[in-house]
């Protein structure tokens, strides 16, 4: 911290770029998905169990019928955004490479929503053409 | 990046050893972290035997008795020798605690002493705080008020209004709770971590005060508020019974009030 090539004051180090004025919108949307994948994958887990050995064609008839497509749709959206606000915190919390942190939060985000995209098309793909 | 080892000029390696007076009968050994800047040298653990029954029963009294009888270069803060100047926080048998509230009977076995972790080191046990000190400037720590204040009195306050600062005026900046933080070891450059959050929080919970919409501006930010994930340790070590935590969380959650 005491860096010789720094004559900046503690003080002007400390404060810096000044507060973001932002971080309340991403905590509390965290804690919203995270509530609201608590009932989404209780039911997963359950009529994953439920359906244990069926055949294919029975599971897509399954999954392509109203509840279970909208329930599948909600858990597969709440889970990747979830996920993204997650990963954003680790990279946050443990790259400090101010491109290799930009470049990883630009790629997870990418991800999770490209995966999330191919889920819900997969989802309604088995609702609407059978 | 997270650090998982030490630095190579960081590695701790073996140091000397001082035996206790002849005709000791109750010793204990007192491992304790030694840095001088001006050697060059990597640190090392000097290793001082110390006769208990001619000592007092806390580890600042060892560490006082070895400056005094053994080896006056030992370097360490202290001040008050009871609890409340913050000075001698260190880093006691895993533990960020005062060593002057530290019983030496609570050790078992030889007695480590590290100064407080993941600081830039001035000497020995002595922490260089001046980035701390200068974060807990940045959060102005003194009333603030836009209405002129009474000539004659001091501000009124209720008891309830009173009651809000318990937990939080105790707190003595030994910052036993921000050096034993993950998030503050990795991001404390801009994170302000437990000791300067629950500070922040004292004048926002503070009645008198009318600047607190731009406090908590101030604080709202990825970096300086965002970054405590409730992992606890602060709670857990601060020796004066205090919990950061929960102050953190009252932020976070005024946060959301005023949304
Ligand atoms: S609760 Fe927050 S401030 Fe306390 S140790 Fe954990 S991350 Fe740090
Ligand atoms: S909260 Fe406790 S551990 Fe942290 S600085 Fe204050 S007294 Fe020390
Ligand atoms: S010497 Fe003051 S707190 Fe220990």
């Amino acid at each position: 911290m005491m860096n010789g090539s720094e004559m900046r004051s503690p003080l002007g180090r400390a404060i810096g770029l000044g507060s973001a004025k932002e971080g309340v919108e991403h905590w509390w949307r965290q804690r919203m998905t995270a509530v609201a994948l608590v009932p989404l994958v209780l039911w997963f887990v359950i009529a994953l169990i439920a359906h244990l050995g069926v055949d294919q064609r029975a599971a897509v008839a399954w999954l392509g019928s109203p509840i279970p497509a909208i329930l599948m749709i909600l858990m597969i959206g709440v889970a990747f955004y979830h996920a993204a606000l997650g990963i954003q915190v680790v990279v946050e919390d443990y790259v400090h490479r101010e491109w290799c942190k930009l470049t990883l939060l630009i790629a997870t985000r990418f991800a999770c929503f490209f995966l999330g995209v191919v889920g819900i098309f997969a989802i309604l793909r088995m609702a609407f053409l059978r | 990046m997270a650090e998982f080892t030490l630095p190579a000029n960081s590695k701790v390696g073996p140091g000397k050893s001082f035996p206790a007076p002849a005709g000791a009968k109750r010793t204990r050994d007192f491992k304790i972290y030694r840095w001088d800047p001006d050697t060059g040298q990597n640190p090392r653990l000097d290793t001082y035997s110390v006769d208990l029954d001619a000592c007092g029963p806390m580890v600042l009294d060892a560490l006082i008795k070895i400056k005094n009888e053994v080896d006056t270069t030992l370097t360490f803060r202290r001040s008050c020798r009871e609890g409340i100047c913050g000075s001698c926080a260190m880093n006691i048998d895993g533990t960020n605690t005062l060593a002057c509230l530290k019983p030496i009977d609570d050790v078992s076995g030889s007695v480590r002493i590290y100064p407080l972790p993941h600081m830039p080191v001035v000497k020995d046990l002595v922490p260089d705080l001046t980035h701390i000190y200068a974060q807990y400037r940045s959060i102005k720590p003194w009333l603030q008020t836009v209405s002129p204040l009474p000539p004659d009195r001091e501000q009124a306050q209720s008891v309830p209004e009173r009651e809000k600062l318990d937990g939080l005026w105790e707190c003595i900046l030994c910052f036993c709770c921000s050096t034993a933080c993950p998030s503050y070891w990795w991001n404390g450059d801009r994170y302000l971590g437990p000791a300067i959050l629950l500070q922040a929080y004292r004048w926002i919970a503070d009645s008198r005060d009318e600047n607190t919409g731009e406090r908590l501006d101030d604080l709202e930010d990825p970096f300086r508020l965002y970054r405590c994930h409730t992992i606890m340790n602060c709670t857990r070590t601060c020796p004066k019974g205090l919990n950061p935590a929960k102050a953190i969380s009252e932020i976070k959650q005024l946060m959301v009030v005023r949304r």
